[in-house]
């Protein structure tokens, strides 16, 4: 052996999926909302939804280098789904979670032929055509979705037979945070997976990746299927928690919001997504209280003035500085 | 000739009015140790292009081991034992050098399709990276993202990942194009210590290197095989020092 001290190569593989405290700190704090604002506990549940969302695009974005511009396709499915199911009589919330999941993730599993097929500007392209293509057709489909006044009658039973929903959301944000802690804990481990590796290195090298006898295609089929369900369950809890749903769920402003959140907060770490949903829900609540009718004048200058001063999004610059303070402790 | 690794049978291709792939045949025992060379244009790395499915041919057939694979995909010939490296670096920059590896092997084992398992639990897998890293001197560096590695050490690592898939045929592109000259001869060293279970031809300039490390050596000149030979009967083959070896500008 020389000198040098090299980390055994398993140890350090399996280091890397040590929880850090920063991580820890995060996800307590997730809980503050309860004791310190009470009164947000609505918004907040919102943002839930909208981290698991942005974790749904970041996975397929962020690690496989997927742009989308129509993931909304996949969260409006899986809210109608729910919606329908409790609209006909059963309105089960967590069997409502994995029948909207299946339903998205087949969904997502037939788009994905396509998906797989393009990169770049081509798939932008594609995506954005799937989402309004389905926008018009739950539009037309007004006997089935109820068009444009909204799928009504929408009715959630208690969550697991006990917890109603109330008008202050705490049982909207505890279920919302609950189960995208547990699809979190799922795509943690699936980025540490030797699947989350192939799609680094599709993002990294799609060519190379052939030459090392990856079924590309296939990868990214099934990463695409698992983001559409992810999708397809925070649209689920849309529908739950607030008992409606309107064509908005299939919108493109959602499907732009959302990857909004992802490049605001940082693409490919999993919490940059969760941040930026943070960031950018809470800056919209607020600009929107300031001036309700040019709220997105601020929140396209938030944009703008974080790509520009730090362009792997806040999580990125976030990080950047603690190594710099590290490098600058003897 | 069924005791051919890898066969090419009239291969042609043209690109509009170039021909670039003239009616191409060729044929690599087990455990051979070919070079190619020709001028710059001669079509060297369309011919492994062509082999590993990157072009199709517009005529002609291409055999490994006896199986027809033509009309396979590239990633279908790597997974039957054909793999390549590049002339230019075509690596994971932000991969570490082991997990790039272990993402290789990985592949090879079907593994990498697994999510619901941390990479660490694949003892085996990450161990024969290792093993790979450490013949090839990359050991030192295998905590390094790709991007972060000096140029030498880059081109090993294109090897290692072809070694990776367990090649019965190895295709190296101007393995060390670029590498300063004393480098080179470390790199071709490791290449000449690779097993004799694997086939391996390499397109080289450097005619040292060639006569060295190839057992036999092809000529290609304007998209077609010129002459094919042992490094003594190419050197002293009048046709090949006209057009090639006589042109003493290019090394």
């Amino acid at each position: 052996m020389t000198g040098v001290t090299i980390a055994e190569p398993r140890e350090y593989l399996q280091a890397q999926m040590r929880w850090r405290w920063g991580e820890i700190a995060f996800w307590l704090a997730t809980l503050l909302p309860f004791v310190l604002t009470p009164d947000y506990l609505l918004l907040a549940s919102q943002i839930a939804i909208a981290g698991l969302f942005v974790l749904s695009l970041d996975l397929i974005l962020g690690f496989a280098g997927i742009v989308s511009l129509g993931h909304a396709a996949y969260f409006g499915t899986g809210a109608y789904t729910a919606g329908l199911l409790s609209k006909w009589g059963w309105g089960e919330p967590l069997s409502g979670l994995l029948v909207a999941a299946c339903v998205a993730g087949a969904f997502g599993y037939l788009t994905s032929f396509i998906i797989a097929r393009f990169r770049h500007l081509p798939l932008i392209m594609i995506t954005l055509g799937i989402g309004l293509l389905l926008q018009e057709a739950a539009n037309s489909a007004s006997w089935l979705t109820g068009g444009f006044d909204g799928l009504q009658g929408i009715h959630t039973w208690p969550i697991v037979g006990r917890f109603r929903l109330d008008l202050y959301g705490y049982t909207a944000y505890a279920y919302a945070l609950a189960v995208l802690f547990a699809i979190f804990l799922g795509a943690r481990l699936l980025i540490h997976s030797p699947f989350g590796l192939a799609l680094r290195g599709i993002r990294d090298n799609s060519l190379r990746m052939r030459a090392i006898g990856a079924p590309t295609h296939a990868h990214i089929r099934t990463i695409f299927t698992i983001a559409a369900m992810i999708a397809g369950i925070a649209g689920a809890i849309l529908a739950q928690t607030t008992e409606t749903v309107s064509l908005e769920v299939l919108g493109f402003q959602r499907s732009a919001d959302v990857l909004v959140m992802l490049i605001l907060g940082g693409t490919g770490r999993l919490y940059g997504g969760l941040l930026g949903a943070i960031v950018y829900m809470v800056a919209r609540d607020q600009f929107s209280g300031l001036n309700p009718q040019y709220w997105y004048f601020w929140i396209g200058l938030l944009l703008i003035g974080v790509v520009v001063i730090v362009p792997n999004g806040l999580l990125g610059g976030l990080s950047l500085l603690t190594r710099r303070a590290r490098a600058a402790v003897p | 000739m069924n005791a051919s690794a890898l066969a090419v049978r009239g291969i042609s291709k043209r690109f509009g009015s170039l021909v670039v792939a003239a009616d191409i045949d060729l044929a690599m025992p087990l455990g051979a140790r070919y070079a190619l060379i020709g001028p710059n244009g001669a079509g060297k790395t369309t011919l492994i292009n062509l082999m590993t499915g990157m072009l199709r041919p517009d005529a002609g057939q291409i055999v490994l081991g006896g199986e027809d694979i033509t009309t396979l995909a590239p990633e279908q010939r790597v997974r039957r034992g054909l793999a390549r490296t590049y002339q230019i670096n075509s690596l994971f920059p932000h991969l570490t050098v082991l997990e790039s590896v272990a993402l290789a092997v990985c592949e090879r084992r079907r593994v990498a399709q697994t999510f619901w398992r941390r990479l660490a639990a694949y003892r085996e897998e990450i161990d024969e990276a290792s093993q790979i890293l450490g013949a090839l001197m990359l050991d030192a560096v295998c905590h390094r993202p790709a991007r972060e590695l000096a140029y030498g050490q880059q081109r090993l690592l294109e090897i290692a990942l072809a070694l990776a898939s367990r090649p019965k045929v190895l295709l190296l592109d101007e393995p060390a194009a670029g590498v300063p000259r004393d480098e080179s001869k470390e790199l071709f060293a490791a290449i000449g210590e690779l097993s004799h279970d694997i086939t391996v031809l390499f397109i080289e300039h450097d005619m040292e290197l060639v006569f060295r490390f190839a057992a036999r050596v092809i000529v290609m000149v304007g998209g077609s095989i010129l002459v094919e030979g042992t490094p003594a009967e190419i050197a002293s083959d009048p046709q090949v020092r006209a057009v090639y070896l006589g042109n003493r500008e290019r090394g």
